[in-house]
């Protein structure tokens, strides 16, 4: 363990893939009856394939349900994914599968994978002080001199912009914004490499979003920092990712650099979802291309391409057989039939 | 929008305040607004703005230990049965007395923000909207089942008369939601109130609920009070925007002044400090500097000015700026634009 943060300057290949997942899928069972027989199964993550390139952040958004949330939780290993493969390439060595590592050989890399939290509130133990919460993970990796931990938190908590004179109280003495920077200094503890950040400003109040969402930014810069951010605000994603992956029941349907993603859209759904958006100005009117139904259940999707109920796109090809994710052109990936020939209508 | 049309609900003065252990919060800290028939009034703010208590003020359902400590709610009756259009002081009223009953519910409806809280889970969605309509209306069981049938499909849900023999958690988010909405709707409400109608469902969901309550008040001509955060939704459901922050009015207006000139620092700040879907990525955002302040140690004089950049040091620090017409339609609490303060 270091005690100095590694500040380097973004001067790293940036192609470099730091984690790279491929046909992932993550089953619930649903069981019924006294001996608990298997009637079917929840495709939470159904066949999803992405990769995020070192130093960059990728977006990963979708409505509820929609098995962003589960995604992660595959990626740092708090699920344990049904099948697939999630390359990672740590700090040192060989590029390892998470998705088949064991207990004992995942504990090297936890540190290198961090997770911030939706909820301010319920992430935090009310019983312990700022400085057990970002001290913990340090004394958990054997960091047990308490000068040195102290010294450590200290820096930590400036760089998330906390003051160091408050780490002997207890989150209680703290708003919803200075809470979720505590989660961001325990998450940046260890000096990860890649970070996922569950919805982290969708629980904060609007004034405080812009704080925290520059706040990833700079620290982002500053530690040379990879983030897979899951959000369902497009707004939000917009702003802090450098492409986007929009996932629907289970599949990604689109992923594109962000710049492509909002001005020329290849999926309908991906469409239909940034015409749902309410633009902050009364002069511009949104929401008129009105998607029909719900989000089918992950538990009974439909045939052929999971969005054909709802797509006013759809042609008989797609009520029979599921679209292939494919590059229609350079890094711009989409699962959609007709993505050829479609014009959709994206935010200049 | 129709400033010359007689208001239907006009608040003077509100003041809602909490009495607790250890203090007292003042929630709701003198408001004054009118709604007119037929508008979409907007309030926006912040979590403990003040927002949700004002709404329930209006209905009287402010929970001990809140209480309305000063203030009129004057709502013009309809027409008919029996009344003559008179103005009556809700603040008045007893909370659970006869006449506030006859209200809630009926002239005054509330689309709330959990459709899930708002059901009943060992009731059907049916039962529960039927019980509302004959509390509401003298008409039999079958007749409100009937009129119960034609809100279900009026407000779009799928086989209307199935999901009426429901439980409201067989619904999907978006189905609760028009379940809640035409609840609501049941008793033709001349006043409905939508407290963060759509902050519990998905973007898609959210587009639809809007677009089917912008419909029903264009078709039944009810004002809406629509309560958000969100300023998206805000600008692309309302007439009229009206401001709050720590239990006072900052500034109110028609949505487009609000949106294009905005004239307090708060609104101002507020409105950069969003990311839009059609600004560039990854760049700072102008951000408002500190949290909003625990309503226990609410600052002295201008709530807003240990975090506003337009400060007056000794003036807004110490007294308490009132609510004042600046511009053609917009009024605004801010010693930048006149020199009147709230009587104490």
């Amino acid at each position: 363990m270091t005690n100095h943060p590694t500040i380097q300057l973004p001067n790293h290949p940036t192609t470099q893939r730091l984690l790279e997942v491929k046909n992932l899928h993550k089953y619930f069972p649903i069981r019924k009856g006294f001996f608990r027989k298997t009637i079917g199964n929840v495709r939470a993550v159904d066949d999803v394939s992405f990769f995020v390139n070192e130093g960059e952040t990728l977006g990963l958004v979708g409505e509820s349900g929609c098995g962003k949330t589960t995604t992660a939780r595959c990626i740092l290993r708090a699920l344990t994914p049904t099948s697939g493969e999630m390359l990672f390439r740590p700090k040192a060595g060989q590029t390892v599968d998470l998705a088949k590592l064991s207990r004992q050989g995942l504990r090297p890399l936890r540190p290198q994978m961090q997770m911030i939290f939706q909820d301010p509130y319920g992430s935090l133990n009310p019983r312990m002080t700022l400085f057990d919460i970002v001290g913990e993970p340090l004394l958990v990796n054997g960091m047990k001199n308490r000068k040195e931990r102290t010294e450590r938190v200290a820096e930590i908590l400036r760089l998330v912009g906390l003051r160091p004179e408050y780490m002997q109280r207890y989150p209680h003495a703290f708003s919803g914004g200075q809470r979720q920077r505590i989660g961001i200094a325990r998450a940046l503890a260890l000096h990860p490499r890649l970070v996922v950040a569950d919805e982290p400003v969708s629980a904060l109040d609007v004034s405080v979003q812009a704080q925290i969402l520059n706040l990833l930014l700079e620290l982002q810069k500053r530690l040379h920092l990879t983030y897979l951010f899951v959000a369902h605000n497009l707004s939000v994603v917009k702003h802090i990712s450098d492409r986007v992956a929009v996932m629907y029941v289970g599949k990604i349907v689109e992923t594109a650099t962000t710049q492509a993603l909002f001005n020329s859209p290849k999926h309908p759904y991906t469409a239909a979802l940034l015409a749902a958006v309410p633009v902050p100005d009364p002069r511009v009117r949104t929401g008129n291309v009105e998607l029909k139904g719900e989000v089918p259940s992950p538990a009974n999707p439909p045939s052929g391409c999971y969005f054909h109920p709802r797509c006013g796109y759809a042609v008989d090809i797609c009520r029979v057989q599921a679209p292939v994710f494919r590059e229609i052109v350079p890094s711009h990936f989409v699962s959609c039939h007709r993505a050829d020939e479609l014009k959709l209508q994206g935010i200049a | 929008m129709n400033s010359q049309t007689t208001p239907l609900l006009s608040v003077r003065n509100l003041k809602t305040h909490f009495f607790m252990d250890e203090g007292v919060v003042k929630a709701v800290d003198g408001v004054t607004f009118d709604v007119h028939p037929g508008q979409i009034f907007g309030i926006v703010g912040e979590s403990g703005c003040g927002k949700s208590v004002t709404m329930k003020a209006v209905l009287r359902i402010v929970e001990p230990p809140g209480k309305i400590v000063n203030g009129e709610i004057l709502l013009r009756r309809a027409k008919g049965n029996g009344s003559n259009g008179e103005v009556i002081d809700l603040a008045t009223l007893a909370a659970n007395g006869k006449r506030m009953r006859s209200i809630r519910g009926g002239e005054i409806a509330l689309i709330p923000q959990e459709p899930m809280a708002a059901f009943s889970p060992v009731h059907t969605v049916g039962d529960q909207i039927i019980e509302a309509i004959m509390l509401h209306q003298t008409v039999s069981q079958r007749a409100a089942r009937k009129i119960a049938l034609q809100m279900f499909k009026d407000v779009g849900i799928p086989i209307p008369d199935q999901r009426l023999d429901e439980y409201a958690w067989q619904l999907s988010g978006g189905l609760r939601q028009r379940a809640i909405i035409a609840m609501a709707l049941s008793c033709n409400p001349r006043l409905l109130i939508a407290d963060e109608p759509t902050t519990a469902v998905d973007v898609t969901t959210q587009a639809q609920v809007l677009r089917l309550l912008r419909r029903l008040q264009e078709d039944r001509n009810a004002a809406i009070i629509f309560i958000t955060h969100d300023l998206g939704v805000i600008a692309q459901m309302a007439s009229y925007v009206m401001v709050m922050y720590l239990g006072l009015v900052m500034e109110e207006g028609p949505v487009d002044e609000i949106f294009h000139a905005p004239q307090h620092p708060y609104t101002q700040a507020l409105l950069r400090s969003i990311p839009s879907v059609n600004s560039a990525p990854r760049v700072n955002l102008p951000t408002i500097s500190g949290s909003i302040p625990h309503p226990f140690n609410k600052p002295r004089g201008c709530p807003f000015h240990p975090r506003c950049e337009k400060l007056i040091a000794g003036k807004c620090d110490a007294r308490t700026p009132a609510l004042q017409t600046v511009a053609e339609k917009q009024l605004v609490s801010c010693f930048l634009y006149h020199d009147v303060e709230v009587a104490s």
